[in-house]
């Protein structure tokens, strides 16, 4: 693996250049400002299309430093395609020490999970966001959700939720689960289970979520109550399995089905890998 | 009715009803403007007990008299002036919320033919001014069958809406739905016109009790029997060319 | 139809005027509403009846004069100097507005229970089994089958689609509902539903309503106070009975006797 080479014509430090990266740390202050408001920033041609994290890559980029510890997850797998492409691009732009275990990271960029260890005071969850504004399937104008927000008008929203236990009997969404911020904005958590939601609310991280194709940034400070959207009558519930880890043996952690053999036999597997190789 | 005297109200009950002045004209605008007076100075009183029975010839006015009063035609001069809460309530010019107000608590009005509210049930066209001023449902109910039975109307039509009813009852169910609240002002316009004898008797025997109870009524009354019956005073309403200039009142011979 | 003797009306207009660009599309619009009355504005296609109407209700900002509202608890307010936040939350708590075309009034993607709940969980109802109850309650009240409540009105007819909308505004129980030719584009006898419907709900729910039409029966049958309109002006009104039966103004005459016999 070549070295990386600072000289003239090769990537600024972490790949963007240096007004780029004070603009997108000025939309993160705006959002640490205002927890769950989506911040409109100039995002960049990245070296991967939109869909495939360019969000979260501008987000790390913009504040990962060479005393940092990168670990990269794609639906809690370090061992994937684009886990692995991402980590390797910071190694080489970034020059920065990488990890595949949670408690030694101090950035963590994940795509569609929380990790299951807990996370502590200091470190930094970026998520990768596809679409940003929880209302965008209800309501298809930007002008009318940006005043929906601002005027705290999220009837529509729950309007959403009766419709689903009208369809299924029960809130059926169960990815990008709507979750309420410090009692004001209402936000999507990206497409995490909503088995991750309770792992929000009250994080001692610092969560920040960048969605590349639509540019929005925008963020939950540590501590933070986020509370996902429910009825009285039909409150808010996280998976169960009534299986545990065919690897580790957990019943705590969210597992993955996998279908093993044409016989169709299943296995079901924690979807957090450095979780459950600590755990063997 | 030859010698037509002066003013010859009853002096020991304050009227119910003044008119002072009422003058009114059509305006046809589609021909070219064309005016045709109908009510010239009009002036009547009538008080609570009385029934005041306007005659004249056919045209001469005696409907636009009585519509006016109503507010259902427009006055271009004069007074029309009500007692309401110890105090006079003039219509001429009025809001139109101050003449549904005396509508809906003062004034009752039989109109000569009964506009029909389709799809409603003839029991609920007569219930609804009860409903109206707060009268619980089933008791509102009872007594619009009690007053349908008066009238000589068969259950068996209390449930069915009036539009396919024979014009007679029709009329019948006009006149229990503005008789079934006690105005203290009623006004009739040709109330018995399509019924039979029989039915007839029972209307006028209604008015009669109406006014006897202390109602100021004013109608048009088309037969000489049923006037007879219910009037207890005339007023002539002559149209605008007639040659007679001494006020038209009348007091009704006994 | 109890004309009350309260001493402020419910909603005042003064000097409505609005314009786009040189056409003039209503003038100087005077006229107080009291509680319980129900205002029919009349005219033809073009008479401004339609501008004045979203004047009225806040959708259209007029060039000059005012709307005056007699809140239920906060005094009167002047409806376009509101904030857009109070007037968004008045619009859809105090107030009822019904579109003709039903589509507009309704979210043709939820069902008619989510419709019609939509108003309660927007100030604040949580209790899925509560909004479910009060929106059956007033299917029921519209005459739409209880059985229709998860279907979407995209399976309605226009009939209908006409009733959800009404049951969406009265279910927050507003005080005012504004309605722009509730009966227009329907059958016949679809209409006469309808009329008999809302006829039903002003009288027994003491509503205040400003009804748009161009059909003088509607007017006959609903309204008890009446505006005719031609040319952005208001040439004639009154009593409802007393305009149709004894019109002064030539235009409202000429309309009187337009209308067809049956």
């Amino acid at each position: 693996m070549p070295d990386i080479n600072m000289t003239e014509g090769a990537y600024n430090y972490a790949y963007l250049d240096e007004q780029t990266k004070r603009m997108i740390r000025r939309a993160i202050l705006k959002a640490v400002a205002v927890p769950g408001y989506q911040v409109p920033f100039g995002g960049r041609e990245m070296p991967l299309p939109y869909g495939w994290g360019t969000g979260g890559i501008q987000v790390t980029a913009a504040i990962i430093g060479r005393d940092d510890t990168l670990k990269v997850i794609d639906q809690g797998a370090d061992d994937t395609t684009n886990a692995v492409s991402i980590r390797r691009f910071f190694a080489h732009v970034a020059d920065v020490a990488t990890t595949t275990r949670t408690e030694e990271a101090t950035i963590i960029q994940t795509r569609h999970r929380v990790p299951e260890t807990p996370l502590k005071d200091g470190q930094i969850l970026v998520f990768q966001v596809p679409i940003p504004e929880p209302l965008r399937m209800l309501e298809p104008r930007e002008t009318e959700t940006r005043t929906l927000h601002a005027l705290s008008e999220y009837g529509v929203m729950q309007v959403s939720l009766y419709e689903s236990i009208a369809r299924h009997g029960r809130i059926a969404k169960s990815y990008s689960y709507p979750v309420q911020v410090n009692g004001r904005y209402i936000m999507s958590p990206s497409p995490i289970p909503k088995f991750d939601n309770p792992k929000l609310d009250r994080s001692p991280a610092l969560q920040l979520y960048g969605a590349g194709r639509e540019k929005r940034i925008y963020a939950v400070p540590p501590y933070t109550p986020v509370k996902s959207l429910d009825f009285d009558d039909h409150p808010f519930e996280i998976e169960r399995w009534t299986e545990c880890c065919a690897f580790c043996g957990s019943t705590e952690s969210f597992l993955d089905e996998m279908i093993v053999d044409d016989a169709g036999k299943r296995l079901f597997v924690c979807s957090d890998t450095d979780y459950c190789e600590g755990r063997r | 009715m030859s010698h037509p005297e002066k003013s010859c109200e009853d002096p020991t009950m304050p009227p119910a009803l003044r008119v002072s002045g009422l003058s009114k004209s059509f305006v046809v605008h589609a021909h070219g403007d064309l005016a045709l007076p109908v009510l010239h100075d009009v002036s009547l009183a009538v008080s609570p007990g009385e029934c005041l029975a306007l005659v004249g010839p056919s045209g001469a006015g005696k409907s636009t008299l009585l519509r006016s009063l109503y507010g259902n035609y427009r006055a271009d001069a004069g007074s029309i002036r009500v007692r309401q809460d110890d105090a006079w309530t003039e219509l001429v010019g009025a809001e139109p919320r101050t003449v549904l107000d005396v509508r809906h608590r003062t004034m009752g009005f039989v109109s000569q033919f009964l506009r029909v509210i389709p799809r409603v049930a003839a029991v609920d066209v007569v219930a609804e001014p009860l409903l109206r001023r707060g009268v619980e449902a089933t008791e509102a109910s009872h007594r619009a069958e009690f007053l349908l039975g008066m009238l000589g109307i068969p259950a068996r039509l209390w449930a069915l809406p009036p539009a396919t009813f024979s014009g007679g009852e029709q009329q019948r169910i006009n006149i229990a739905r503005s008789l079934i609240v006690d105005y203290p002002i009623l006004l009739l316009d040709e109330p018995t016109a399509s019924l039979d004898a029989a039915n007839r008797d029972g209307v006028v025997e209604l008015i009669c009790q109406r006014r006897d109870a202390g109602a100021a009524v004013v109608g048009i009354f088309h037969d000489t029997g049923v006037r007879d019956a219910v009037a207890t005073r005339i007023h002539e309403v002559l149209p605008p060319a007639s040659p007679a200039g001494a006020p038209p009142c009348v007091a009704k011979p006994s | 139809m109890s004309a009350a003797t309260l001493p402020s009306p419910l909603l005042s207009a003064r000097n409505i005027t609005k314009r786009f660009g040189g056409r003039i599309a209503c003038h100087n619009v005077n006229f107080d509403l009291w509680p319980g009355e129900v205002l029919g504005i009349v005219g033809e296609s073009g008479s401004g009846k339609t501008t004045l109407l979203n004047c009225l209700a806040g959708r259209l900002t007029p060039d000059a004069g005012s709307v005056i509202y007699e809140t239920a608890s906060a005094g009167t307010v002047d409806i376009h100097r509101l904030s857009e936040a109070r007037r968004r939350l008045l619009t859809r708590t105090e107030w009822g507005f019904v579109n003709q075309d039903a589509r507009e009034g309704l979210r043709m993607g939820v069902s008619a229970g989510a419709n019609i709940g939509e108003r309660l969980m927007a100030v604040g109802a949580r209790h899925y089994g509560e909004i479910r109850g009060s929106a059956a309650d007033w299917l029921a009240r519209v005459e739409i089958d209880a059985d229709r409540l998860d279907d979407r009105p995209t399976t309605f007819s226009g009939g209908m689609r006409q009733r959800l909308q009404i049951a969406r505004n009265l279910v927050s129980g507003p005080r005012l509902v504004f309605m722009d030719e509730p009966t227009g584009g329907l059958d016949v006898s679809v209409q006469a539903r309808i009329l008999d419907l809302l006829r039903g709900l002003v009288e027994r729910l003491h509503l205040s309503a400003v009804l748009v039409t161009h059909d003088l029966g509607v007017a006959r049958l609903l309204t008890h106070r009446l505006m005719v309109m031609q040319g952005g002006a208001v040439i004639e009104e009154g009593l409802t009975d007393q305009v149709l039966d004894d019109p002064q103004h030539a235009y409202t005459q000429m309309l009187v006797a337009s209308i067809l016999p049956v």
